[in-house]
């Protein structure tokens, strides 16, 4: 697994720039995620973040776009203008969650 | 007497009864399958329906004559299982207690999951499933009289029942518009959820190139919100709209209703499993089979058949009251169609994508992985025979449920990033 910095935080990543170590991820360390990929974090955007974080320690994975909508409560179209084109993959990329897995 | 109940008569839950039917005492477990109809579907030969390959009748058969006549089939409609009392309730009232429990129902396409999908006017007018067999059906009818126009394939979600189905159906379509010399009246457009044709590198990188080969346009990253019926145009969640004449989608698959009643299902009715044991994540008296599951892995036949040849072993283990030691590696094995009569075929697994090689012997085949041939097309096709006579009886297939390295090579692949 590579390793890379960000923002002076040191942290494992896949291939693609997924973060693969839960406990390495603050709030700080979101934010500079997020603008690494053009997204200004605001208070909407938190909410689905925090929600994945949460979910993720229960389920095992990263959960679907679906699942935020319908489980966390966040509405689908909402999401794609905080985390525009790919919200999924975004989403899961800023909270420092394996790329959601999209199916087989 | 102890009873293992199985909910669903299907690929898996026939394929089950009849394994586990052989290897448990007779006078020490009852088995019960659970099913509405007696009507066993051939899923896989929905994808020929609409091309006149198959009629529809030939894909259905009784599901009576498929399990073992030492096994009850009951019929009813299930109303909700109380993990607690162990036992599942139908709607005609009938209650059926267990000692284990069976989920094998499957997934169902819903389109009345997106707005204006199945508005009436439109479903079976120009808007059609084919992965059903009424969609199939109804679609035979409608492309026998098309006149051409904007044709567009589209997929609103992963996971689906047959994932390269939907690539399948565009290009046998587009074979079938050019033999019947429609072509230069069709467009066709290829609209995913995913940000390719499909979902591992080095598969997707070949579908694509087939498509474009094809002349079909591939419109990837789609989240259908809504099908507009009055502009004839389907609608993202980020308001991008692409016009059909004829949209053949494959709509939202989720599990069963009762799994959610019964408090088991996930947003989607799949009951979360164990992926390499598929015993729920709940109860250790239930087990969640083929595609009604949610492990990361294809909803296919081959998967259901590959798991059930673990789980037979491990349940024997797990009703002894002993640590279930074999493991599913999430092996799946398809057929696609590409048209004009020949095939590719993919074998993978949960950490091995789609490899090129030779298959099911190692440098000879006689099939090719990742590559389109006429023998994969006859292998397609000669798997009917062998899912009704080998596959559904329980009897040995040629091919283990551990997925095998040998024979595949891995060339360089490029991925891309978010």
């Amino acid at each position: 697994m590579p390793v890379t910095t960000i923002d002076g935080h040191e942290i494992h990543v896949d291939d693609e720039g997924f973060m693969t170590v839960y406990d390495e991820w603050d709030e700080t360390l979101a934010a500079s995620l997020a603008s690494a990929i053009g997204i200004e974090m605001s208070d909407d955007a938190w909410g689905p973040i925090r929600f994945m974080r949460a979910d993720f320690t229960s389920e095992g994975h990263t959960p679907t776009l679906r699942r935020v909508a319908t489980v966390g409560g966040f509405d689908t179209k909402g999401l794609f203008a905080l985390f525009p084109k790919k919200p999924a993959k975004k989403m899961a990329y800023i909270a420092g969650l394996p790329k959601p897995a999209g199916c087989v | 007497m102890r009873n293992l109940v199985i909910l669903g008569g299907g690929t898996a839950g026939t394929i089950t009864a009849n394994k586990l039917r052989k290897r448990l005492d007779t006078a020490e477990w009852s088995i019960t399958v659970v099913d509405r109809d007696d009507a066993h579907h051939y899923q896989p030969g929905y994808l020929f329906i609409p091309f006149g390959t198959y009629t529809p009748d030939e894909v259905t058969k009784s599901r009576r004559a498929f399990i073992s006549d030492a096994i009850p089939l009951v019929y009813g409609d299930i109303d909700r299982v109380d993990p607690e009392a162990r036992t599942v309730s139908l709607v005609d009232g009938t209650v059926l207690p267990y000692d284990q429990l069976v989920i094998a129902t499957g997934v169902t396409p819903r389109p009345d999951q997106t707005p204006g999908m199945d508005d009436e006017g439109s479903w079976y007018h120009d808007v059609f499933d084919f992965y059903t067999h009424e969609g199939a059906t109804a679609l035979a009818a409608k492309l026998k009289d098309w006149k051409g126009g904007r044709l567009v394939v589209e997929v609103v979600e992963m996971p689906i029942k047959c994932p390269v189905a939907p690539l399948e159906f565009a290009f046998l379509a587009e074979a079938w518009f050019t033999k019947h010399g429609l072509r230069d009246k069709v467009e066709i457009t290829y609209v995913t959820p995913l940000s390719s044709a499909f979902t591992k590198p080095i598969c997707s990188e070949r579908f694509g190139h087939l498509l474009s080969d094809r002349g079909i346009t591939l419109e990837p990253d789609f989240m259908l919100e809504r099908v507009d019926t009055e502009a004839k145009a389907i609608v993202s969640f980020d308001e991008r709209e692409i016009r059909y004449d004829l949209l053949v989608t494959v709509p939202l698959n989720m599990g069963a209703d009762y799994v959610a009643r019964s408090g088991l299902g996930n947003e989607l009715n799949l009951v979360p499993v164990d992926k390499h044991t598929l015993l729920s994540k709940k109860y250790d008296t239930i087990f969640a089979l083929g595609d009604a599951n949610d492990i990361p892995a294809s909803k296919a036949g081959s998967v259901a058949h590959f798991e059930i040849e673990v789980f037979v072993e491990n349940f024997l283990q797990h009703i002894a009251d002993s640590p279930m030691t074999g493991s599913f590696d999430g092996h799946a094995n398809c057929f696609i169609e590409t048209g004009y009569g020949k095939a590719m075929l993919i074998d993978f697994n949960y950490d091995t994508e789609p490899l090129p090689g030779k298959f099911p012997v190692p440098g000879v085949g006689p099939m090719s992985l990742l590559k389109e041939t006429k023998v994969n097309h006859l292998g397609k096709l000669a798997f009917r025979w062998a899912y009704w006579n080998v596959l559904m009886p329980g009897r040995p297939m040629p091919i283990g449920s551990e997925m095998s390295m040998v024979g595949k090579h891995q060339p360089v692949a490029t991925s891309s990033v978010s």
